[in-house]
């Protein structure tokens, strides 16, 4: 496995793909949290795969006012038919070109030519606050996020 | 991953507290792999009788199986009847024919007001029980279904017989 960015580190920004004629830039979406969760490819052959055990907890990670993007090397295209086969109701970005760029940033590249499991929550002055990379066959689930985003929460409470 | 909510009397029970190895399953009543996975459960209960406890918890993926949340409330509807196991069972057993009609019919079949199951599932009656196992299920690190918990701790191998006998005989000799 790689070593991925951790917590304290600022969130580098980047622009990608979401749909083949829009984009989405990470620094437009400061002001609220960010969970980025890369993943290695649509298309998994399994019922409750990541993305879809993160569609049905979508407003668990809305309650926290979180922006979940999900990101892998897949073109627009593939993702914009995996969507809608799954439903899936937050943005998938394409790490398509130049090549897992982006996956490579956050340190999230797998040698063998995909994004790894890697999940970020990004807190809304854009700095990582929480990082975790699952191995590939593994489903990290959803309860360190949660987690994290109480966390983020609980301490803007406190600071407010 | 460890499983964070305990086995309470709220939840649907098979075989004694005493018993030395608790399986919990998470699953959804639409899930293929659910279906597969009941007369398993079904075997490893034959096979360790009184040794071991089996919990059924509601993990519904509701965006991709629309009929998951009814079945889940359907079956939610008969534990208050006293007949959550022979929904639980007629559901697994005939998943190809699931549809609100068939729970109606399951429901009928087993004594019960079909009447009074279509008010509990427009009325939202049991979502919240369901929505409460779903969101144990997240803590617990359930990432899809079936997963099953052997005294607490995720079952991450295949769902398999074998497999699923095997650690639950070490579960009971540890």
């Amino acid at each position: 496995m790689t070593n991925i960015l951790t917590p304290d580190t600022p969130a580098p920004d980047f622009t990608l793909p979401v749909t083949p004629d829009q984009t989405i830039t990470l620094s437009e979406l400061k002001g609220r949290p960010v969970i980025l969760a890369f993943y290695p490819a649509d298309w998994s052959p399994v019922c409750g795969d990541q993305m879809a055990l993160y569609n049905e907890i979508l407003p668990e990670f809305h309650k926290h006012h979180a922006e979940l993007l999900g990101i892998s090397v897949d073109g627009a295209w593939c993702h914009a038919a995996f969507a809608k086969d799954r439903k899936l109701h937050f943005p998938l970005l394409a790490d398509f070109e130049p090549k897992g760029a982006v996956s490579k940033l956050y340190g999230a590249y797998h040698e063998a030519g995909f994004s790894e499991r890697a999940l970020f929550v990004i807190d809304k002055e854009g700095v990582i606050r929480w990082s975790y990379c699952s191995p590939v066959g593994v489903n990290p689930g959803a309860d360190g996020i949660l987690e994290a985003l109480e966390k983020l929460t609980s301490e803007g409470t406190h600071a407010a | 991953m460890r499983l964070k909510v305990e086995v309470s009397p709220q939840d649907h029970i098979q075989g004694p507290e005493t018993a030395k190895v608790t399986l919990v399953e998470y699953g959804d009543y639409e899930c293929p792999h659910c279906a597969h996975a009941h007369p398993v459960v079904k075997r490893l209960q034959q096979h360790f009788g009184d040794s071991l406890r089996f919990v059924f918890r509601n993990f519904p993926l509701n965006e991709m199986h629309p009929l998951a949340e009814p079945a889940a409330e359907a079956a939610e509807f008969a534990g208050t009847h006293g007949k959550f196991w022979e929904m639980h069972d007629g559901i697994f057993e005939h998943q190809s024919r699931l549809s609100v009609e068939y729970l109606s019919a399951l429901a009928k079949k087993n004594g019960m007001d079909p009447q009074a199951l279509a008010d509990a599932l427009s009325s939202g009656a049991f979502e919240e029980r369901v929505k409460q196992d779903f969101m144990g299920g997240v803590r617990s690190g359930v990432n899809g279904t079936p997963t099953f918990f052997i005294n607490g701790q995720r079952h991450d191998a295949p769902p398999e017989y074998d497999i699923l006998a095997e650690a639950i005989e070490a579960s009971k000799q540890g």
